[in-house]
């Protein structure tokens, strides 16, 4: 959930419990001052129709509210002694609204000139509590909706405003890779918490990209510093064996001693290469026409493919052109032919299909799938006797990742892998 | 042939020491950045190979030094550094190739030798072997007189060896140098075994006059009969 959803979510909620609470006490409070206020002004009406009384006996005479608001009867003494002024709420038919209309009515006695008690009841309309929470409730619709609307604009352009050093920050960390030397510049901001957040991930960052660094240097130089002592190793090597006449068993042996030290210089460089790679330091791109490539390559391997007698089927459905640093295409082409050439069988058959945005080598092998994440990683062997580096598919996938290309292994009674090109390259 | 080995290892020197005078060439040795400017400027090679970190300086500012003074002798850049860079800015420099250590012999000796004959000849020199003559320049071999048609591979397997007669060639290293450093499995020898033997084929049905003979299971050598 985003934050400025969640926010106004607990916003608008914190608003409709704190409105309806509000509208309760609102509500009590209003009717309790109308009540008051009606009251007032029917003890104020009592003392006018008393005095009117006084005036004029026929008031005395008024026995129901056809005429007014009051209705006044003749009661005994005792009964009239006893009583207290009453206020109650209650109902009466109005001719008016021909209906039973709610009514505030005042039973009082008093005395009167002519020596007798009466009783008087005195009436006031009053408001209509239900058409008052059907307006209460509206306005109060109305008012929650305009607050929700309000909060939820208020918000929208607030929290985009203040949050965006964050997303801003966000997007950078999104597009950074560790070992590019590009540093992240986050966006100057007067927010503390921003900019703590901001001094935080740029040292992490930076005490990390020194450490990696540090630790590719190493590697770098090591790597490098070995080649002159191999150089000297292998070279020795062979100038002795050339230089000497020596017997099968004793060249035999000086060479086990060679092909290890070969094989320590192939890891070695291809450990190199996959660095290189990685660090993308291969950025000179030029149009690279895939087809021409691997039609060439296909011819390189020729001879081997009829020793091995395989049967190659080459489909050009389309011709694929890209910018692409030309040595890592022929690598990458390289270690795909030459992988599903290795693994073929006597007598196999290799295809490979070229369309307008993939490249499918598909061989026969092994009777059975591989593990499609294993064989594009670092030192998987298939077979453990194979005296391979273990490092030509991971070549490729290297090469494929620092291009934006896809690749895919598939099992379908032969190997088959896919690589996509991105369609905008 | 005169040859500068402008190397600070003296192992190393020694060793590609050996291997050129076997090939008949007049060699010279620099350690540092001093001499080697100063053999430099007075005698002229017709190749110089180059290793680039040296005591006292780069490799490549020699390079640059050499270029500024109009000299065209060939250079070799051999640096174990492999990076893009270096390899890049040696071959604008004016440097006419470029090798990583380690390396084998025998593609030190048959780069070189390229180079010295582009130098010497412009290229246009042939080479003579057995009954067979060879010219690089246009990729031909001619056998007593009629066309050998090699293959792209073919052809450069058999340049290689041309240029390593006598000498025993590593399988690896031919292989390596027809296939290139980045290969996988390169010891995988069928891709070499097919090859030569498709090779061998032709140059006896050709009546080249020149073998290349298995030495154990090690590697090849070409001789002439």
């Amino acid at each position: 959930m985003k934050l400025l959803t969640r926010t106004s979510l607990y916003l608008s909620g914190a608003l409709l419990l704190a409105l309806t609470v509000w509208a309760v006490i609102f509500y009590v409070n209003m009717l309790d001052e109308v009540h008051d206020s009606i009251d007032d002004g029917l003890a104020n009406s009592k003392l006018l129709v008393i005095r009117e009384a006084e005036k004029d006996s026929l008031v005395l005479q008024q026995r129901t509210f056809d005429e007014g608001n009051y209705a006044i009867k003749r009661i005994g003494k005792t009964a009239a002694l006893k009583h207290v002024d009453t206020y109650v709420d209650t109902l009466m038919y109005m001719e008016e609204e021909e209906d039973l209309e709610p009514v505030r009515m005042l039973t009082t006695t008093f005395w009167a000139k002519d020596g007798h008690y009466y009783q008087m009841k005195i009436i006031s309309s009053m408001v209509e509590e239900d058409d008052l929470i059907e307006d209460l409730f509206y306005s109060l619709l109305w008012l929650y909706l305009i607050f929700t609307v309000s909060i939820l604009l208020i918000n929208a352009f607030l929290l985009r405003r203040i949050w965006k050093p964050f997303y801003t920050l966000l997007d950078r960390l999104r597009a950074f890779r560790l070992g590019s030397n590009e540093r992240i510049e986050p966006e100057a901001t007067s927010i503390t918490e921003f900019r703590m957040l901001n001094e935080a991930v740029q040292e992490v960052l930076e005490s990390n990209t020194k450490a990696f660094n540090s630790q590719k240097q190493l590697i770098e130089n090591a790597s490098h510093e070995w080649q002159t002592p191999l150089a000297i190793a292998l070279n020795k090597l062979q100038l002795f064996a050339d230089k000497h006449t020596l017997t099968e068993e004793q060249m035999e042996e000086l060479y086990q001693v060679v092909r290890a030290l070969e094989r320590l210089t192939r890891l070695n460089k291809s450990l190199l290469l996959l660095s290189k790679i990685e660090n993308r330091q291969f950025s000179e791109a030029s149009a690279v026409n895939f087809n021409e490539l691997c039609r060439e390559l296909l011819e390189d391997f020729a001879a081997l493919t009829e020793h091995k007698n395989i049967h190659v089927l080459f489909h050009e459905n389309a011709t694929l052109t890209r910018q692409f640093h030309h040595d890592l295409a022929s690598i990458l082409l390289t270690n795909l032919l030459k992988n599903a050439i290795t693994h073929n069988v006597i007598g196999g058959e290799l295809n490979v299909t070229i369309e307008t945005n993939r490249i499918i080598v598909e061989n026969t092998g092994q009777p059975e799938a591989l593990d499609g994440e294993k064989i594009f990683s670092r030192f998987y062997k298939g077979d453990s006797g194979s005296r391979s580096t273990g490092l030509g598919l991971a070549i490729v996938r290297s090469i494929c990742e620092a291009a934006g290309i896809q690749v895919a292994y598939e099992f379908n009674g032969k190997h088959r892998i896919e690589i996509t090109f991105p369609a905008h390259m | 042939m005169k040859i500068l080995v402008v190397e600070d290892e003296p192992e190393l020197r020694e060793i590609i020491h050996d291997a050129l005078l076997k090939e008949d060439a007049v060699v010279e040795m620099a350690g540092d950045f001093d001499s080697a400017l100063d053999k430099m400027l007075i005698y002229r090679y017709d190749c110089i190979l180059l290793d680039i970190n040296l005591p006292g300086g780069s490799g490549l500012e020699l390079l640059e030094e050499l270029k500024r003074q109009g000299e065209t002798d060939g250079v070799l850049i051999i640096s174990a550094r492999d990076a893009l860079d270096d390899r890049l800015t040696g071959l604008n420099l004016g440097a006419d190739d470029y090798l990583t250590k380690p390396f084998h012999i025998s593609e030190l000796i048959a780069r070189t030798k390229s180079i010295v004959r582009r130098k010497q000849f412009n290229g246009k020199a042939t080479i003579s072997i057995g009954n067979l003559v060879l010219h690089p320049e246009d990729r031909e071999v001619i056998a007593s007189g009629n066309p050998l048609p090699l293959n792209r591979k073919e052809y450069e397997i058999l340049s290689y060896f041309v240029a390593n007669k006598g000498r025993l060639v590593d399988k690896t290293a031919l292989a390596e140098h027809v296939w290139g450093d980045h290969i996988d499995e390169a010891d995988n020898f069928e891709f070499i075994y097919s090859q030569m033997k498709n090779l061998r084929k032709k140059l006896k049905d050709a009546n080249a006059g020149i073998e290349i003979r298995a030495v154990y299971g090690i590697g090849y050598k070409l001789t002439e009969e």
